[in-house]
């Protein structure tokens, strides 16, 4: 199942639906890294909230879309991860680092909202 | 003895006249004798010291009440009204501090007073107690079981409801201001309490959208290894869900511990105290 992709002024939302595999998580990887490519974006919020799990390979994919978004020059905030998952990713060491996280679709605007907002200020 | 021979004699006799009719025998026979029966009964219950604490009163209404409820359960070989008796008399025993052997030798000493009042009744006819005792014993031994379970369930269900205000009281999570919360661990954290603790801290964070927890472990004295790595973890989720953790109070055995498991250091932010911590919590929160 792929995953649509919202654009929302200069912020991507990608909200996954339900459980993905392999193929739609790279496929996920493309349209996302092609997209910020493509337009005017600076802001990337993915939503996992729909998802029970998180084994090894969604959490490095998508560490990886996160450090590629980075490099095209914009910021991805992954929001939406339950309590008990962030928790049990931890303890199988799967983590996000260098990643940024947030609660929720909501938080995760605020977020980019001011990480963006300093960017422009220091640039 | 006299119920040994009447045991071997019940073997050997051929079919038992009808129990009903027995069973009925029995029930007047209780009936008949029930004052002197009960007076036997508190008496013996005295002389064995498990009559302490309660008023002669409360011994007349309570042994009559037990009394008649073991004779009605003879009669209609029903026990609801039994356990629902004991049911009662096991809430009240535990709120005045009745011992469960007060309750249990009170129970034996009535079914001993039952059983040698039959022998009494039927010392000249050995086949006729034999019988008599089969009608008896099994509602005797079951009225005594629905007590003991009775006592054991209430025992149980304290120690539930005491162990569940233990886990509570445990590991509060405060909320002090908006998207703060704060986290006060005192006592030593085993693996089940640190569990525990990491499950709260994440539920109220998602709950309240907090943005930053400061856990302040000035009230533990030490951690293991294992426990120490299950607080760098709860912090790590936390950011997970956009929380940072700031951590105050760390002991400085904590400090060495921490530092020997070879955490990350770097990704712990620590602040002396809680005073402190909550200071720098809300420069956070204003800095967003």
């Amino acid at each position: 199942m792929s995953v649509p992709i919202l654009k929302q002024g200069t912020y991507l939302i990608a909200v996954i639906q339900s459980a993905l595999g392999d193929a739609d998580l790279l496929m996920l990887q493309n349209d996302l890294t092609e997209m910020v490519g493509e337009s005017n974006v600076n802001g990337v919020i993915v939503d996992v909230s729909a998802l029970d799990v998180m084994d090894s390979f969604s959490t490095r994919t998508l560490r990886s879309i996160a450090y590629m978004i980075k490099l095209c020059g914009a910021e991805m905030v992954i929001v939406g991860v339950k309590p008990e998952i962030a928790f049990s990713m931890v303890q199988l060491g799967l983590t996000l680092e260098g990643v940024i996280t947030a609660l929720d679709l909501d938080e995760g605007l605020a977020l980019l909202d001011r990480e963006i907002g300093k960017r422009g200020e220091n640039g | 003895m006299a119920r040994n021979d009447a045991r071997n004699q019940r073997k050997s006799s051929s079919a038992p006249e009808k129990p009903d009719e027995l069973k009925v025998e029995l029930v007047d026979h209780f009936r008949k004798k029930r004052n002197d029966l009960r007076k036997l009964w508190v008496e013996q219950m005295t002389s064995k010291s498990l009559m302490v604490g309660l008023t002669q009163k409360e011994i007349d209404k309570e042994s009559a009440a037990i009394y008649d409820t073991c004779v009605s359960c003879l009669e209609t070989g029903r026990f609801e009204a039994a356990e629902e008796y004991a049911q009662k008399m096991a809430e009240r025993g535990v709120l005045r501090g009745m011992t469960t052997e007060q309750i249990i030798g009170g129970m034996l000493t009535l079914r001993d007073v039952y059983g040698r009042s039959l022998a009494e009744v039927y010392r000249n006819d050995m086949k006729r107690l034999g019988q008599a005792l089969d009608v008896y014993e099994p509602v005797a031994n079951s009225i005594l079981s629905i007590v003991a379970l009775a006592f054991i369930q209430e025992r149980e269900k304290l120690v539930a409801a005491q162990q569940e205000a233990i886990r509570e009281l445990s590991t509060p999570v405060l909320q002090i201001r908006d998207k703060l919360l704060i986290l006060p661990v005192i006592g030593l954290i085993d693996t089940l309490r640190a569990r525990q603790l990491t499950e709260q801290l994440l539920e109220a964070i998602s709950d309240r959208r907090a943005k930053v927890v400061v856990v302040d472990i000035t009230g533990v004295p030490n951690v293991d290894s294992k426990v120490a790595n299950h607080l760098i973890q709860t912090a790590e989720a936390s950011k997970i869900l956009g929380a940072k953790c700031i951590f105050t109070g760390v002991s400085p055995e904590i400090a060495q511990t921490i530092v020997s498991i070879g955490v990350e250091v770097s990704k712990m932010h620590a602040v002396g105290d809680l005073q402190g911590g909550i200071e720098e919590a809300e420069r956070m929160i204003a800095a967003g």
